[in-house]
C-alpha cells in the first residue's frame, strides 16, 4: 500500500475542512498545553524548594532538647535544659560521621546603633556555623577561637541589620553595635542571602560566639541546640544514629525510654516537602490529563459525524478503486494529522503558557522534557485510539449505499 | 472484436423480509470493444442492478461475469476493488466531486490509489484527461466554482484517467438541461469514435439515437437488444437546438 499518496489524500481532506480541523486540534492543544504547564510548575515549585533548602545546607542536622517533664509538666523545647555542653564535648570527640558541628543558643532583643534601633535575633555559634548553614563573611573575617574562650564582645552582622543600623550607608566594620545593652564590635559582614521559601529573611541576623551569648546576654550554662553538619548527604541517616546513641548513653536512657532530644535532618525537611510538592504536581497533572482525554473525545466525536456527512465520498472512493483498508488508513491519518500538530502547537502553547506564568505571576517554572514527550506520544496515540472505530465504521461501509446515499 | 464485457445466466436475488426479489433473471450478453451500449428500462427493470455488477461493486447470485476475459463472480472485495481502478471509469448522475477540490484534484483521485503511478505521471495524465474533455482553462477551478456541465466534464477526465477498458455511466445527462446534456453526448460520441467502449445506462429513450447498440431491460430480462445503424449526431442535434443566451 502506498502510504505517501494516503497522506497526501488525508492531508487534502483535512485542508478541505480547515475550520473544522482546527476545532478539533483545540481539545488536543488545550490538553497538551495544560499538561506541559501544569507539570512545569510543579516540578519548578520542587525544584526551588530543593534549591532553597540546599542552600541552607542539605547535610545539616539539628539536635534540640525535647520531650522534657518537670515534675509531670511537659515543657517547650526552648525552655529544656538538657543539652549540656558535655554533650557538645563528647559529640566533637566521638563522632565519625560529621564534618562540622556549633552548640547555638539564639536570644531576641533590639539592636541599636546611635538613633537607630531594629529588632532581630542573636545567634550564639562557634566559627563552624556558617558552613554548616551555607553563609560567607563578605567583608572582614569570622571571629576566631580565641573570641569563644574570652566570650569576646564581637559579632558577625546579616545585610538587614546593616541597612537598618546604618541607614545613612557608612562603613560598619569596626564600628560598636549594642545588642540590649551589650555592646558588640562588628568584626565581618554576611553576604546578603535573600529570603527563603518560608518567606523568612535570612539576613536578618547577628553572629556572635556562642559563649558570649550564654555568659553576657543570656546567663545560662546550657545549650539550646546543637547544629552540625553530616560528612555529606548520603552520610546523613548514619550521623543521626551515632548521635542518639552518644547523647542516649549521655544522658542514661534506657532502651524503651522517650528521649530528651530530638534530632532531626534537613533532608527530612526536604523529603515532607517533596512529598507535598509531588502530590500537588500529580494533581495538577491529572486534572490536565483529563482535559487531554476530552480532547481526544472531541476528535473521536468530529471523525464520527464525519464519517456520516463524507458517505458519499467514501463511496465514491470505493467505487474508483479505494480498498476498505485505505479508507480506514486515510481516517486514521486524519485523526493521527490532526492530534499531532494539535500536539505541536500545544506544546509551543505550553511552553510559552509557562513563560507567561513566570513572568506575570513570578512562580517558579521548570519545563520538563518527559512531560514533552509523554503528552506528545499521550495525543498521538489518542488520535489513534479514537481515531479508530470511526475509521473502521468508514471502511465498512457497502460502496453501491454510499454513492447514492442522500 | 475483443469481448469487454460478457455475461451468462447472470441472476442477483435480493432477500427483502421473507420474499426473494429477483432483480436480474438469467441476463446474457456480450459487449465488444468498441460499443457504445445504451441500457435503458423503466425503474425497477434491474438496471442499476446490473450496472452495480458490471461495475464490480456487487457480485451475482448466479451465471458469471467476465470483465476483460476475467471472471469477477468469485473475487474477493479486494481484487474487484483493484479491478475497479485499473478497467473501470465511473461517471455517475450526481457527478460526485470531492467538494472545494481543484478540478485537477479530483482527476488525480484514481491515480492516488494505484501505486504503479507516480506523483509526476499522476498529474501528466490527469493533465491530459481534463484537455481531452475540454477542460485545459479550470484545471485549478474548484468544484463549487463549476456550472454542472463543467463539474460533468470533470467526472468523466476522473473515468478516463486510468485509461479504463469501458466507461460505465449512470444517467450521466440526468442532471443537465437539454443544451448541456447534448454537449456532454457530443463528448462521449468523441471517445466512442476514438475507439473506447461505453455503457450509458439511462431511462430517456432520445438518448438510444446516439448510442450504436441499445440493450432494453424488464424485470430483470433482456427484452430488446438492437444494433443502430443510424447514429445521429449529438453536436448536430446541439446546433439544431434553438439558440440560447450565452452565459
Amino acid at each position: 500500500m502506498n502510504y505517501k499518496n494516503l497522506i497526501v489524500i488525508a492531508f487534502r481532506a483535512l485542508i478541505n475542512n480547515k475550520m473544522r480541523a482546527f476545532l478539533t486540534m483545540l481539545g488536543i492543544i488545550i490538553g497538551v498545553a495544560s499538561v506541559i504547564a501544569m507539570l512545569a510548575i510543579g516540578a519548578g515549585s520542587k525544584q526551588s524548594i530543593h534549591e532553597e533548602i540546599g542552600q541552607m545546607g542539605s547535610n545539616m542536622i539539628m539536635i534540640q532538647p525535647g520531650n522534657g517533664r518537670f515534675g509531670g509538666v511537659r515543657q517547650s523545647a526552648s525552655s529544656m535544659q538538657t543539652l549540656k555542653m558535655t554533650d557538645y564535648e563528647s559529640l566533637v570527640r566521638e563522632t565519625n560521621y560529621l564534618s562540622k558541628i556549633t552548640p547555638s543558643v539564639t536570644s531576641s532583643g533590639q539592636a541599636i546603633k546611635g538613633s537607630n534601633n531594629s529588632p532581630t535575633t542573636i545567634y550564639g555559634v562557634n566559627e563552624q556555623y556558617i558552613d554548616i548553614r551555607g553563609y560567607s563573611v563578605g567583608r572582614g573575617s569570622m571571629f576566631t577561637n580565641q573570641d569563644i574562650r574570652k566570650a569576646a564582645k564581637v559579632c558577625i552582622v546579616g545585610q538587614t541589620v546593616v541597612d537598618n543600623l546604618f541607614p545613612a550607608g557608612e562603613d560598619p566594620l569596626g564600628k560598636t553595635i549594642r545588642f540590649g545593652k551589650i555592646p558588640l564590635k562588628i568584626v565581618g559582614i554576611l553576604e546578603a542571602k535573600g529570603y527563603n521559601s518560608m518567606g523568612m529573611d535570612q539576613d536578618d541576623m547577628i553572629l556572635a560566639p556562642y559563649t558570649t551569648v550564654q555568659k553576657r546576654i543570656l546567663a545560662i550554662t546550657y545549650l539550646q541546640g546543637i547544629t552540625a553538619a553530616a560528612l555529606s548527604e548520603e552520610y546523613t541517616d548514619q550521623a543521626i544514629e551515632e548521635i542518639t546513641e552518644i547523647l542516649q548513653r549521655n544522658h542514661g536512657i534506657k532502651i524503651g525510654q522517650e528521649n530528651d532530644f530530638n534530632v532531626r535532618s534537613q533532608q527530612e525537611m526536604m523529603e515532607t516537602m517533596s512529598s507535598v510538592m509531588d502530590m500537588m504536581t500529580i494533581l495538577l497533572g491529572c486534572i490536565a490529563g483529563i482535559s487531554l482525554v476530552v480532547g481526544g473525545i472531541g476528535i473521536m466525536n468530529i471523525m464520527y459525524v464525519s464519517v456520516t456527512e463524507r458517505t458519499r465520498e467514501i463511496g465514491l472512493r470505493m467505487s474508483i478503486g479505494a480498498m476498505g483498508r485505505h479508507i480506514l488508513m486515510q481516517f486514521l491519518i486524519e485523526a493521527v494529522i490532526i492530534s499531532i500538530t494539535g500536539g505541536l502547537i500545544g506544546v509551543l502553547a505550553g511552553v510559552g503558557a509557562s513563560g507567561l506564568i513566570k513572568l506575570i505571576a513570578g512562580w517558579p517554572v521548570s519545563i520538563q522534557a518527559y512531560s514533552i514527550v509523554l503528552s506528545f506520544v499521550v495525543c498521538t496515540v489518542t488520535g489513534i485510539f479514537f481515531g479508530w472505530y470511526p475509521a473502521k465504521k468508514a471502511s465498512e461501509l457497502n460502496p453501491i449505499d454510499a454513492i447514492r446515499y442522500e | 472484436m475483443n469481448e469487454i464485457i460478457k455475461v451468462e445466466d447472470l441472476k442477483r436475488d435480493f432477500v427483502v423480509g421473507e420474499e426473494t426479489v429477483h432483480a436480474l433473471r438469467d441476463l446474457s450478453f456480450t459487449i465488444a470493444e468498441g460499443e457504445f451500449v445504451t441500457i435503458m428500462g423503466t425503474s425497477g427493470s434491474g438496471k442499476s442492478t446490473l450496472l452495480n455488477i458490471l461495475g464490480c461493486l456487487d457480485i451475482p447470485t448466479g451465471g458469471e461475469y467476465y470483465l476483460d476475459g476475467v471472471p469477477v463472480r468469485k473475487m474477493g472485495k479486494n481484487d474487484r476493488a483493484l479491478l475497479r481502478n485499473r478497467k473501470i471509469g465511473f461517471v455517475f448522475q450526481s457527478y460526485n466531486l470531492l467538494p472545494k477540490t481543484t478540478a485537477l484534484e479530483n482527476v488525480e483521485l484514481p491515480l492516488l490509489y494505484n501505486k504503479t503511478v507516480n506523483a509526476a505521471q499522476r498529474k501528466e495524465k490527469s493533465q491530459k484527461a481534463l484537455e481531452s474533455v475540454g477542460l485545459a482553462d479550470r484545471v485549478n477551478h474548484r468544484s463549487n466554482q463549476m456550472s454542472g456541465g463543467q463539474q460533468q466534464r470533470v467526472a468523466i477526465a476522473r473515468a478516463l484517467v486510468n485509461d479504463p477498458v469501458i466507461i460505465l455511466a449512470d444517467e450521466a445527462t440526468g442532471n443537465l438541461d437539454t443544451r448541456t446534456s447534448f454537449e456532454i453526448l457530443t463528448l462521449f460520441q468523441d471517445f466512442h469514435a476514438q475507439g473506447r467502449t461505453i455503457l450509458f445506462v439511462t431511462h430517456n429513450h432520445e438518448i438510444a439515437r446516439y448510442g450504436s447498440r441499445n440493450i432494453v431491460l424488464r424485470d430483470g430480462r433482456v427484452i430488446e437488444d438492437t444494433r443502430n445503424k443510424n447514429i445521429a449526431s449529438a453536436k448536430d442535434t446541439l446546433a439544431s437546438l434553438p439558440a440560447e443566451e450565452e452565459e
